[in-house]
């Protein structure tokens, strides 16, 4: 059986930036027109020429996400259980160089944290740690898992890339997806961004999803970190991982965000910029490429992207965030891991929702699904 | 209505089933299923919470007219079908259940293997199986064995508003049916529904082409109408169409001489 790897080494960066920047508004015209959009149709529609069409890809991306998803929206909550970490990640809050206080949340903390959030009211959880592989290892997260479940309809985790036997441990425990982002396809400029750690093996991240769709996973988020090269090239290679996935583990759903790179302690500002039209031409370009991804925006996001963008494609958010372990009831103080944008409440975002004529949906999963 | 629907000994008048997704708020759906004179509402076990008595979107179903009928969406295999069916039957209080195994998300696809062994088994435990399969008229007849309480073949993938793509064997699955044929998924149009009718289905579920369009109460009441037009049409037996034409010299004319 092939793997992504194998299918990766094929491509040649430079080859695939420049047949992106080479379409023209035939190829974007021949992509709006067809039915069943492409790889190549994915490239066209990223393009710069695709930028004066902008306004039929956000109709078109409305029209098929409103099919697909009806008038709703999806709403989680991350909880942050680690700040340590033994990676150095240049551009993160967290980086094992920057001299922050550590902490790691106990079981009495996270069900401290829990239950904030759930008078939050969200029933569908995102569990954050760093990668300190000796202390929060798949040990603590079946304990975590354990203690949430019973609490929350549905549990994801954002966390170091596991083993395929550790991840088929957490499974039947109550784990529903885990979210892996490849930060940077660029092979050589993924050194850079991540000199030490275990974080610095390029191809055991990129296998990642490899191992979870072995696993039986319910879902797989993917994504690439944008600022950290060329977004339109790292949009291409996050697609086509898409579509390799989606051909090779058909059980498995999958989800895609879109990380800007926010300020965060420590770090510099990023080299490469995507503008807020990209950003929408990116999200509509996804849901035109695939009908069926969900497509999910974070509160790095202002208020005013956040509310725009809601009918245009996305299916799912978070609201109230805090991104720093413990900080909804714990120690609110700490450090982030990057500063939020939409500091609005989930309540206050679930009107807005409502106001935008959705419906603001808090559970879509049962943990009886587990048996 | 003359000769009403019924299913598992419970009579229906209405044939339009409703489902319960995709609308933009509990007070719009609950609109429009009163607006679609339906009787019978499918809703995923996923998105409710059994655990709180004021849960919304159930809140918004408690009609007198209106029965609840839980589906297992998200389940991939007959294990995980079969606890949520028992858990819905705890929670809702009906042993009705719509099955649904679709373990590819992309198109949701159901899995004929595990439909067929899941329909066996909660048979078995008391319950009312509604599966929803492809147009597979083996399968159909598969299911009749183990004990299932309709059928519900796909018109055409779910969600996708193509209308009757599978004609050609929902034709032969209601010719062949011992129990209630409904068409479930891909009705787009309410045209799609009154066609349906008219073929001879028992019943029709909607769901996307009602909760997506720009006004869902009007929508349902097109349906309403369309359902009960078709079927109407169906009673009253259709005309055969004739394709050809009469000769003016017949071949057989030399019989006469």
């Amino acid at each position: 059986m092939t793997n992504f790897q194998t299918l990766f080494d094929r491509q040649d960066w430079e080859q695939v930036k420049s047949s992106i920047y080479a379409k023209t508004e035939t190829d974007v015209e021949k992509a709006l027109s067809s039915s069943k959009r492409t790889l190549e149709d994915f490239k066209a529609l990223i393009s710069p020429a695709a930028l004066p069409y902008l306004e039929s890809m956000a109709r078109l991306s409305r029209q098929t996400t409103l099919k697909r998803f009806g008038k709703t929206i999806q709403l989680f909550a991350p909880m942050y259980l680690s700040n340590e970490c033994q990676n150095i990640c240049t551009y993160c809050g967290f980086s094992f160089d920057n001299k922050v206080k550590r902490r790691t949340l106990t079981d009495e903390e996270i069900l401290q944290e829990a239950s904030v959030i759930k008078q939050m009211g969200f029933d569908h959880i995102l569990l954050v740690t760093g990668e300190a592989n000796h202390t929060v290892h798949v040990d603590y997260f079946k304990n975590a898992i354990r203690l949430l479940r019973p609490h929350f309809a549905n549990i994801s985790i954002e966390v170091q890339p596991l083993e395929q036997h550790e991840y088929e441990a957490l499974i039947p425990e109550g784990l529903y997806s885990v979210l892996v982002y490849q930060e940077t396809y660029h092979k050589e400029r993924y050194k850079t961004y991540h000199p030490k750690g275990k974080k610095a093996n390029f191809y055991y991240r990129l296998e990642t999803p490899d191992r979870l769709g072995k696993a039986h996973i319910h879902k797989i988020g993917l994504g690439a970190l944008l600022g950290l090269e060329d977004w339109r090239t790292d949009s291409f290679f996050c697609a086509f991982h898409l579509d390799y996935l989606q051909k090779t583990y058909w059980q498995t759903k999958y989800s895609v965000s879109f990380p800007r790179i926010r300020p965060a302690e420590g770090i510099t500002a990023p080299e490469y910029i995507i503008t807020d039209r990209e950003l929408v031409q990116l999200i509509c370009a996804y849901r035109l490429f695939s009908e069926e991804v969900e497509l999910s925006m974070s509160t790095r996001e202002s208020e005013k992207f956040r509310n725009h963008i809601l009918s245009l494609g996305i299916t799912t958010i978070s609201a109230g965030s805090k991104t720093n372990p413990g900080g909804y009831a714990v120690e609110p103080d700490t450090l982030e891991q990057f500063e939020i944008s939409d500091e609005r409440s989930p309540q206050e975002m679930a009107q807005v929702i409502t106001d935008q004529g959705y419906e603001p949906v808090w559970k879509d999963w049962d943990r009886s699904y587990w048996g | 209505m003359k000769n009403p629907l019924t299913i598992a000994g419970k009579t229906f008048s209405s044939r339009l089933f409703l489902g319960t997704g995709k609308f933009a708020s509990a007070q719009q759906m609950q609109d429009a299923i009163l607006a679609s004179g339906t009787e019978l509402v499918t809703v995923a076990l996923k998105r409710v919470d059994v655990h709180n008595s004021q849960d919304r979107l159930l809140d918004h179903l408690k009609h007198p007219r209106i029965n609840l009928l839980p589906n297992t969406s998200g389940v991939r295999n007959a294990r995980e079908a079969v606890f949520a069916a028992q858990l819905a039957r705890e929670a809702l209080e009906t042993n009705w259940v719509k099955l649904e195994i679709h373990p590819d998300p992309r198109y949701l696809m159901p899995d004929p293997i595990e439909t067929l062994k899941a329909t066996e088994e909660l048979a078995k435990l008391g319950f009312i199986v509604l599966p929803y399969i492809h147009a597979d008229p083996v399968l159909c007849k598969r299911l009749e064995e183990v004990g299932t309480a309709a059928v519900m073949p796909l018109g055409s993938p779910i969600g996708s508003n193509k209308g009757l793509k599978t004609l050609d064997f929902l034709e032969i699955i209601i010719e062949q049916s011992n129990v209630p044929v409904i068409i479930d998924a891909g009705i787009g149009a309410p045209s799609d529904a009154a066609k349906a009718m008219e073929l001879g289905a028992d019943a029709v579920l909607v769901n996307t082409a009602i909760a997506a369009s720009e006004n869902p109460v009007q929508m349902a009441t097109a349906f309403k109408i369309a359902t009960e037009c078709g079927r109407i049409a169906h009673d009253a037996c259709l005309a055969k169409s004739v394709t050809h034409a009469i000769a003016s010299s017949p071949l057989t004319a030399f019989l006469d001489d």
